[in-house]
């Protein structure tokens, strides 16, 4: 039995009502129905907003980060009011506020192997808005051994991608992308920015698709994935066919339970080698110099190189006075220009670029080198508080 | 975004551009998938790490579409290629 709507119902959704292919009976359906949105950022934000808009009974949103002033280019169901509140709480507040007849449950928790099953059974659909491979795999995963839809969205930059990963009708996430790139090899937005809208027109999308699911309606993105480019404004189509070997929907899965996420991202990896770069002979050794330790050593005089790995346009936001520009892309085919007789730090924004620009240089047989840990905006915060944090 | 092609052509993403001076668009020689590829790395060395592996495979998370088939549904890396042809890499992103 559906349930009810209300003469206040009625009202709010009128335009609803008004489609034949939603009506009375699809708005029911949405009143009760359930979504569980992954990650409430910039996907998240249009995800969660016009799912509550549109009357989905039930919404679940997980994060476990607070909301931070350099969200809100982008990030718009929070708010100035909210800084320093936790995502989901503010996220919360803003969609009762845009409909009180919903029910809105808050996980202010990393979305990991240990709750993923716990959380998403009650829900009808996922919705992909995370920031990251592990928990891509993880919501994957979940929904292919729950049964469940996962509507996938994904930016950088300026493209988008999106598609319905639902296993019971089409391929799934890992039919697609079986592996994760190495970490490092594809920068987050953290550090490669985002065009604030971009993932308003991807999330927008999500919502769209999980509508349709929820209600079943039209042709959902089930078997193809969407390929958005914002700068030439191109919506593209591609066929995603089931993969026969696929580990975990294939007809023979060797995935059959929740894996540890991080290690099949090789995150565990990474997060070790924050204090030393894995190279043999290397072990332990720690790569990284505090910008505090930096000022000091700039100080006494120390002779050193100062290599910075950002992008040119990132110099107008704030620059280390004497340090040389060699950006990451160029930094491979301009490794001549550099003498690893000499002391060098590089650096970048926030130490994630630098730390493979110092691999590059390590496994290049360059040893006299330091990772300035935290990037130009630790120095800012450190040493030089004329820069803006960015 | 050339208009009279004479070379297939392959679609780069955001993602790898900066290996490819910036281009979303690279002209290369070849008459199969494997040979363009083999073209591309070779133009721009530092991209090989990107979609190779140390064995000189693929990546498996290299995606490679020639209109809206992923190639692997074609011939795989054997499959023909002429010189109207676009082929699209799709990225492996996770920003959100």
């Amino acid at each position: 039995m559906l349930p009810e709507l209300s003469h206040e119902e009625i009202l709010r959704y009128s335009r609803h009502l008004l489609i034949p292919e939603v009506g009375m009976e699809g708005q029911r359906k949405l009143k009760a129905s359930s979504a569980l949105v992954i990650g409430a950022g910039g996907l998240g934000s249009p995800v969660a907003l016009y799912l509550a808009a549109a009357g989905v009974g039930r919404l679940g949103l997980v994060d476990y980060d607070v909301v931070d002033g350099s969200n809100l280019q982008r990030q718009v169901v929070h708010g100035t009011g909210t800084v320093g509140r936790p995502k989901v709480e503010s996220a919360r507040a803003r969609l009762l506020d845009l409909n009180p007849d919903i029910q809105v449950d808050a996980f202010n928790e990393p979305f990991t192997s240990a709750n993923a099953m716990r959380i998403a059974e009650p829900f009808d659909i996922l919705v992909d808005g995370t920031d990251n491979f592990p928990t891509r795999y993880l919501s994957n995963d979940v929904c292919v051994l729950l049964g469940k839809p996962n509507v996938y969205g994904s930016i950088f930059r300026f493209d988008g991608q999106a598609s319905v990963f639902y296993a019971k009708e089409g391929p799934c996430y890992r039919c697609l992308f079986p592996e994760p790139p190495p970490p490092g090899l594809v920068p987050s937005c953290a550090d490669a920015g985002v065009l604030g809208v971009l993932p308003g027109t991807i999330g927008t999308i999500q919502a769209t698709e999980a509508i349709k699911m929820l209600l079943g309606i039209g042709s959902p993105l089930v078997g193809r994935l969407l390929l958005y480019n914002a700068l030439d404004m191109t919506f593209e189509y591609v066929k995603l066919k089931k993969n026969p070997n696929c580990k975990i929907c294939g007809p023979h899965p060797e995935v059959t339970g929740l894996i540890d996420y991080d290690a099949f991202c090789g995150v565990p990896a990474l997060r070790q080698a924050q204090g030393g770069v894995h190279e043999e002979g290397s072990a332990g050794r720690d790569w990284d110099i505090t910008a505090t330790d930096l000022a000091a050593k700039i100080g006494r005089g120390e002779k050193l190189r100062l290599i910075d790995v950002r992008e040119p346009h990132e110099l107008e936001i704030s620059y280390i006075a004497g340090a040389e520009l060699f950006p990451l892309g160029e930094l491979a085919s301009r490794l001549p220009e550099l003498d690893s007789a000499q002391e060098m730090v590089v650096f970048c924004k926030t130490g994630t670029r630098s730390r493979r620009a110092l691999e590059m240089l390590v496994s290049a047989g360059f040893r006299k080198v330091k990772n300035l840990r935290g990037g130009i905006n630790a120095w800012a915060e450190e040493v030089d508080k004329s820069l803006p944090v960015y | 975004m050339s208009k009279n092609k004479t070379m297939p052509i392959i679609r780069i993403p955001t993602p790898l551009r900066p290996y490819v001076n910036g281009q979303g668009e690279v002209p290369v020689q070849g008459k199969t998938v494997a040979e363009v590829m083999q073209d591309l790395v070779t133009q721009f060395p530092s991209l090989r790490p990107h979609l190779y592996n140390s064995e000189g495979q693929l990546r498996p998370f290299v995606n490679l579409f020639l209109g809206a088939d992923n190639v692997k549904e074609l011939q795989g890396l054997v499959t023909p290629l002429n010189e109207t042809d676009t082929l699209i890499l799709i990225p492996s992103i996770a920003g959100g």
